[in-house]
């Protein structure tokens, strides 16, 4: 029993890691631009959240709704006059680049926050659960990988189903033929890096309300996403979800084994995967 | 009216030059070939005209206007589209999709729809669901047309349509060019098949070793100056 439970826990976890992915994958699917400040973003957006709940006292689901426009504004102007930029056939540049803003950003939120641990509050809902026969299951990891498959299928959404995504695509096949046809691909860009601030602000919204966060933990962030999206197979956003899985299950049961297991069995398992199966468990046919 | 316009139009590849001066023309409704051996140029002419190939003095004319400098995008957004050389369709995207794409940014009134496109090529509407890179090489470059048209362009740049194809399948995509002639663009076809070019155009140019070496209406040009201007006075 305590089995099931542990894997159902780890599951759900895998909800929180698919978030902190999905967004990565999001940008490293269209432009090819790994972006190592991904994990302090989202730090960042939770911040964020915390400053407009504790000023104006809001409920933390509205001041992220408040937050997301925001942190678009912010990606879209990052990519449009910093990173597009350095894009280019060499992949250094925009690589030193985003570690630099990591740099910056640990340090900003340092200096204008302190490294004091913060929670966003979310009031009953952090202890909320319910009783699904077999398993007692949290409201709040519910919440969580529901929310993390609403993301994937809206994102999938505007992937297949719009003519941004469709720009989307040809862009990532294509920059050059893509501006044949009219389109801009350093707008396209800009527009991507912006959704996927909306999606690091959702991230942001669950990762401060379950845990405890400070500046200096967004580099592991980016490891539990990087993972989940090599686990996945780069770009599909399907595979993110699986690969974040695989990493919550392994490190619930880790940590079911010995409490300080937890993290490593996460990183064991993505060696193992890695050592199996090296381009993901759903590799793009064309890459 | 002169729609189009190069004036002294040169062009560099790095330390290589590739257009020592070029001046060509384009009227409205008008279709021009520009033939001419492997290297002569004739791509980059038209990679200078879309502005994938920037320049900057004015030598690129687009109503009067100097467009050389502009993106490919602004200028696409000017209704100059391209069909470029070796068909660059979209692997990402369904041969519907493709289509769709040529006219989601440009969004022009004119003759040219979907549904247009698919009566222009009728196996595409068959084939509309299939990933754009699954075709035929023939039935790519109907979508590659039919992605141009999608913006009811004024002016619309053949890039080697007939490269790499069989006979009968540059037979089929050359029928519908006379339609696509009647709905209204200027047309610029580059080519290397004299023949085929000059069955569609008004006016020839030829172009050798970055230079325009003859300049004729397509009706009444011999032969001879054609095989003078291709290979040479050597040849």
């Amino acid at each position: 029993m305590i089995w099931i439970d542990t894997i159902v826990q780890g599951i759900l976890l895998g909800g929180l890691y698919a978030l902190f992915a999905a967004g990565l994958s999001l940008v490293f699917g269209i432009m090819r631009l790994v972006n190592l400040a991904h994990g302090d973003m989202i730090i960042f957006a939770a911040f964020a959240i915390l400053l407009i709940t504790g000023s104006v006292g809001l409920n933390p689901f509205l001041a992220a709704l408040i937050a997301a426009p925001l942190m678009f504004g912010l990606g879209w102007a990052l990519q449009r006059f910093v990173l597009n930029r350095v894009l280019g056939k060499d992949i250094l540049p925009p690589l030193l680049v985003t570690f630099g803003l990591s740099v910056a950003l640990q340090n900003g939120l340092l200096e204008a926050f302190s490294a004091d641990s913060q929670r966003i509050p979310a009031g009953p809902l952090e202890s909320a659960s319910v009783d699904l026969g077999i398993v007692t299951v949290g409201w709040m990891p519910l919440l969580t990988f529901a929310t993390a498959i609403a993301v994937i299928i809206g994102l999938n959404q505007i992937f297949y189903r719009t003519a941004l995504g469709r720009a989307f695509r040809a862009t990532s096949d294509d920059p050059v033929t893509a501006s044949l046809m009219g389109i801009a691909p350093k707008g396209i860009f800009a527009i991507a890096t912006g959704l996927a601030m909306v999606v690091v602000t959702i991230a942001a919204l669950y990762l401060g309300m379950r845990a405890n966060f400070d500046p200096s933990i967004g580099p592991a962030r980016l490891i539990y996403a990087f993972e989940a999206v090599i686990i996945g197979g780069l770009g599909s956003l399907w595979g993110t979800l699986a690969g974040g899985i695989i990493i919550g299950v392994a490190q619930t049961m880790g940590a079911a084994i010995n409490p300080e297991w937890q993290i490593l069995a996460g990183h064991i398992a993505f060696l193992i995967v890695l050592l199996i199966r090296p381009r993901g468990l759903f590799p793009r046919a064309v890459d | 009216m002169i729609l189009l316009e190069t004036k002294g139009l040169t062009a560099n590849y790095g330390q290589f030059r590739a257009l020592f001066g070029v001046d060509v023309t384009l009227a409205a409704g008008e279709t021009v070939a520009i033939i001419g051996a492997n290297g002569a140029g004739k791509s980059t002419l038209l990679r200078s005209v879309t502005g994938i190939l920037r320049n900057d003095t004015g030598m690129v004319l687009h109503r009067g206007e100097p467009i050389g400098a502009m993106p490919a995008e602004t200028v696409m957004q000017r209704g100059i589209a391209m069909v470029p050389e070796g068909r660059k369709l979209f692997p990402s995207l369904s041969v519907e999709e493709n289509l769709k794409i040529g006219g989601q940014v440009r969004k022009a009134v004119g003759p040219w729809t979907l549904e247009a496109v698919y009566d222009l090529f009728p196996i595409l509407r068959e084939k509309r669901n299939v990933p754009g890179t699954a075709l035929s090489g023939g039935q790519q470059q109907m979508v590659a047309i039919g992605r141009a048209l999608m913006s009811n362009p004024e002016i619309l740049l053949c890039d080697e349509i007939s490269l790499g194809l069989a006979p009968v399948v540059i037979r089929d995509i050359y029928a519908a060019m006379p339609r696509i002639k009647a709905s209204g663009a200027a047309i610029i076809v580059v080519e290397q098949d004299i023949g085929r070019a000059l069955s569609v155009a008004d006016r020839v140019y030829c172009m050798m070793e970055g230079r325009v070496t003859l300049s004729a209406p397509a009706a009444t040009v011999s032969r001879e100056a054609i095989h003078t201007a291709y290979f040479g006075d050597a040849a």
